[in-house]
């Protein structure tokens, strides 16, 4: 993965950097020691590295105003950082960038039930802002698998989902309003605890723009109240094209899930082997819930295993307590550690329209026999994300590049039968060079001017999103 | 002029000299518009997609919304943000279409438990104003590929692109849907209870305050409905009246199309605030005609159409409190002096501005109508 190449006249004035921050945050906020910065040298895209210039922990607006002021003036880039559980990198540092963390921006400012929001500074984490309203019956409803430790603030730069945005939306569906400081320490104040924009929808290109527009520090989120119930129901199929009717059978028949999860044959055997949850061995497994109250829980299910039943399912499992709901989603939620466990693997996240399903599972069943690769499917069938695991040795010399030679093949794939690159988890370095498999050149320029109106000098994480050739002559200033 | 495709249409912009004024049924309108040469969107119509079982419609933006919905309801389906028409409210006759849905983020009383127009819409095509056409988003509902221009779109009336195509995020229809009203409640007692009941997990899909009386809509599965309005009239107490099926569903069209002003004078208020700042809101406009929805988060109110239909009060209160409000409709005396949409601070304004001028460096598209 190639990345700008250094600023030496940067490294070169590090004291001088240094010192300025130093002079407006307190010591323990700036980390400039060269082993100390190796904390911040990657994501959760652990195969890119790259030690920092420095790092800086805010806890306040205002410091975080003063620290981008600083880096303006003096034309360091910017890498912002919520928790560093990115998958595509958007958190990797350049070794002439300052990282700003809001680790230490936790705090939540207003909680608000009566107009249903709450208030949270963006180091937050997201599980933790459920832990905030659900004792009084909300909940925030995006929920990444990575919620016990990323960040609002990554969850909005990345516009994160989660496993039951068929319902609820993702993180751009639930966000009210931003505190947003930009790349000249300019603070703006966008969205509120009302609804919908004034003008432009400025919150709505902010959401997802992977920090590079600004530094979210605060955040006002729509929080929902919990539904009395849920309850699963996991159903094995003997192709990938029968559950795939299954599941447009059970949407055309105007039942909307919570969520409807899909795992194929290499998956469901990994997942087995590891946490045992007793699920078939079978071709196509999904697990469909649904929420309400027991009555409520009972009339969908019912017409959805009557639906599953016209498609002679091997097998079919409905909870008949929280232990078996457990068990049901057992596998499903150790599916990424049982495919860990077998080797290391690469996590692709893209998007298809759900009636290609079937063709695209058959096509990468065949590139995985052409690159000697294993690869398992788990997705989120309801929409169409899919999340494919290519496994790999990373001590074998060659592999994770055929590996990443295989994920390319199977995004364009994903374009090419309408859909996209990234479902839920950004293009940070990762999909960063395949954004012309799915973008005109127009295309990216349109959206490379709304960086260009909110950071002028492109100092904010600017090596991401876009390719490199195409933003040369902006980064360059 | 009127493009019968999308490449006609880079075309006619690209050739244009001077202002265009873009037109899709012309039934959403807002403020006052510079003239310049009309630019309408009837030609780039047909639904070229509808995928029922993968919830996804893609269509021309001149595409009719009559025609999208009628497409919707065969499969069983619909667009999920309960699309306002404000022909009667405006005074506008003609079809709208399902560009000018986006252009405007129309969004009804279920804006606020499935979200408004922009979080249904999923992708874009456009002309921007030098010409070139753009794609955003795409057809499917996860996508975050890139920045999300789909947003920027909605709601921009036409200001940074012409859109030539949308896809929409569909819903099913649900097989049942009842209301409960109950008469005679004040403001601060309304948005009480309309808070009580959004905050249940009995998914209240409407919430709406007209005269005096609070409705509450329940809609989904027969058995699922019943079992919510049970649940839901016994935490709110009784007094509650029902109203079924069809009876409930007129009830919605009526706070969706603002009908209690129509064919009533005056200039009108969109505003939308917290919901708990309804009462508020109502006080400082005590000679209005108020219509609430949204749980007391969105106000119409008909005032006099004189002088500057209270901008100052209203606008000077939500500068305080937070929250926007839009002149919908004013005689072009009251629009002299009273810009339509709420006015945006200096650093919010620099980058509408700034976006603007990127998106249509000659100023061709609709210039000013969102100043």
């Amino acid at each position: 993965m190639e990345m700008p190449v250094i600023d030496a006249t940067i490294v070169a004035r590090k004291p001088a950097i240094v010192a300025a921050l130093q002079a407006v945050l307190p010591h323990d906020a700036v980390i400039h020691d060269e082993a100390e910065v190796r904390a911040y040298e990657c994501d959760a895209l652990t195969a890119y590295r790259c030690p920092p210039l420095a790092a800086v922990l805010p806890r306040t607006t205002a410091q975080v105003a003063a620290v981008l002021r600083i880096c303006h003036q003096m034309g360091v880039p910017v890498v912002p950082r919520g928790s560093g559980t990115s998958l595509a990198g958007g958190a990797l540092p350049t070794g002439d960038c300052v990282i700003l963390g809001v680790a230490r921006m936790t705090g939540i400012l207003e909680t608000d039930y009566a107009n249903r929001f709450i208030r949270v500074q963006s180091g937050r984490t997201n599980l933790s802002v459920t832990g905030a309203v659900e004792s009084d019956g909300f909940f925030y409803a995006p929920d990444p698998s990575s919620q016990l430790a990323c960040a609002i603030a990554g969850n909005i730069a990345m516009n994160s989902g989660g496993a039951h945005c068929l319902k609820y939306g993702v993180t751009t569906n639930n966000l009210l309003g931003v505190t947003l400081v930009q790349m000249d320490g300019t603070v703006l104040e966008i969205g509120g605890a009302h609804l919908d924009a004034p003008g432009l929808d400025l919150l709505g290109v902010v959401c997802g723009s992977e920090g590079q527009l600004g530094v979210v520090t605060e955040a006002i989120l729509r929080i929902l109240p919990k539904p009395e119930g849920a309850r699963p129901v996991l159903m094995g199929f003997d192709s990938n094209e029968v559950a795939g009717e299954c599941v447009s059978d059970i949407i055309k028949a105007g039942i909307l899930p919570v969520a409807i999860e899909f795992m194929d044959r290499p998956c469901i055997e990994a997942t087995e082997a590891f946490a045992k949850a007793g699920y078939p061995m079978c071709e196509a497994l999904l697990i469909v819930e649904v929420e309400g109250s027991p009555a409520e829980i009972d009339e969908q299910l019912a017409l959805i295993i009557a639906i599953a039943k016209r498609h002679n399912p091997v097998e079919l499992r409905e909870a008949a307590d929280e232990d078996q709901a457990r068990r049901i989603w057992l596998g499903r939620k150790s599916a990424f550690g049982a495919m860990g466990q077998i080797n290391d693997y690469m996590c692709l996240d893209g998007t298809i329209p759900v009636s290609s399903l079937p063709f695209v599972l058959r096509r990468i069943g065949e590139m995985s026999k052409e690159y000697g690769l294993g690869v398992g499917n788990v997705f989120h069938a309801g929409d169409g994300n899919m999340h494919p695991l290519i496994l790999y040795d990373a001590n074998k010399p060659g592999d994770l590049e055929l590996c990443e030679a295989f994920g390319a093949d199977i995004l364009k794939l994903c374009v090419e039968v309408g859909g996209c690159l990234t479902g839920e988890h950004g293009v940070g370095i990762e999909k960063r060079d395949l954004m012309k498999v799915q973008f005109a050149p127009q295309d990216m320029e349109a959206q490379m001017w709304v960086k260009d109106v909110f950071d002028p000098q492109w100092l904010l994480n600017p090596a991401k999103v876009f390719p490199l050739d195409i933003t040369a002559n902006r980064r360059a200033g | 002029m009127k493009p019968a495709d999308e490449l006609e249409l880079a075309e006619m912009i690209r050739a244009a000299k001077g202002p265009l004024r873009i037109v899709g049924g012309g039934t959403r309108r807002i403020g006052q518009m510079a003239g310049g040469e009309v630019l309408e969107t009837g030609g780039l119509s047909g639904i070229s997609l509808y995928e029922p079982g993968a919830l996804t419609l893609v269509a021309g933006a001149g595409t009719t919304l009559a025609e999208v919905e009628a497409a919707l309801a065969e499969g069983g389906q619909r667009l999920p943000f309960e699309v306002p028409d404000l022909r009667g409210l405006l005074g506008r006759v003609g079809a709208s279409t399902i560009g000018g849905v986006a252009a405007a983020n129309a969004s009804g009383p279920r804006r606020i438990q499935a979200g408004a127009c922009r979080d249904s819409l999923i992708g874009v095509r456009f002309v921007d104003g030098a010409g070139s056409i753009i794609k955003n988003g795409g057809r499917v509902m996860k996508n975050v590929t890139g920045y999300d221009l789909v947003k920027l779109m909605a709601g921009s009336h036409g200001s940074l692109g012409v859109m030539s195509e949308v896809a929409f995020k569909v819903l099913p229809r649900p097989e049942a849907e009842t209301s409960l009203t109950r008469d005679g409640l004040t403001p601060a007692e309304a948005v009480t209870v309309m808070s009580r009941a959004l905050g249940s997990p009995f998914e209240v899909t409407g919430a709406a305050y007209v005269a005096g009386q609070v409705r509450l809509r329940i809609e989904g599965m027969a058995g699922s409905v019943a079992y919510r309005l049970g649940a839901l009239t016994k935490m709110l107490g009784g007094g509650w009246a029902v109203a079924e099926a069809a009876q409930s569903s007129a009830l919605w069209v009526e706070v969706r199309d603002v009908a209690a002003f129509v064919g009533q004078p005056g200039a009108v208020w969109r505003i939308s605030v917290k919901p708990s700042a309804m009462p508020q809101v109502l006080g400082i406009m005590a000679d209005a005609q108020t219509v609430c929805d949204w749980g007391g988060g969105l106000i119409w109110a008909r005032v006099a159409d004189t002088g500057d239909a209270q901008a100052a009060a209203l606008r000077g209160y939500l500068a305080q409190i937070g929250g926007h409000a839009t002149l919908v409709r004013a005689s072009a005396a009251v629009f002299e002096q009273v810009p339509a949409f709420h006015p945006a601070p200096t650093a919010i304004a620099a980058l509408a501005t700034g976006l603007r001028a990127k998106f249509d460096p000659r100023s061709i598209l609709n210039p000013g109508v969102m100043e």
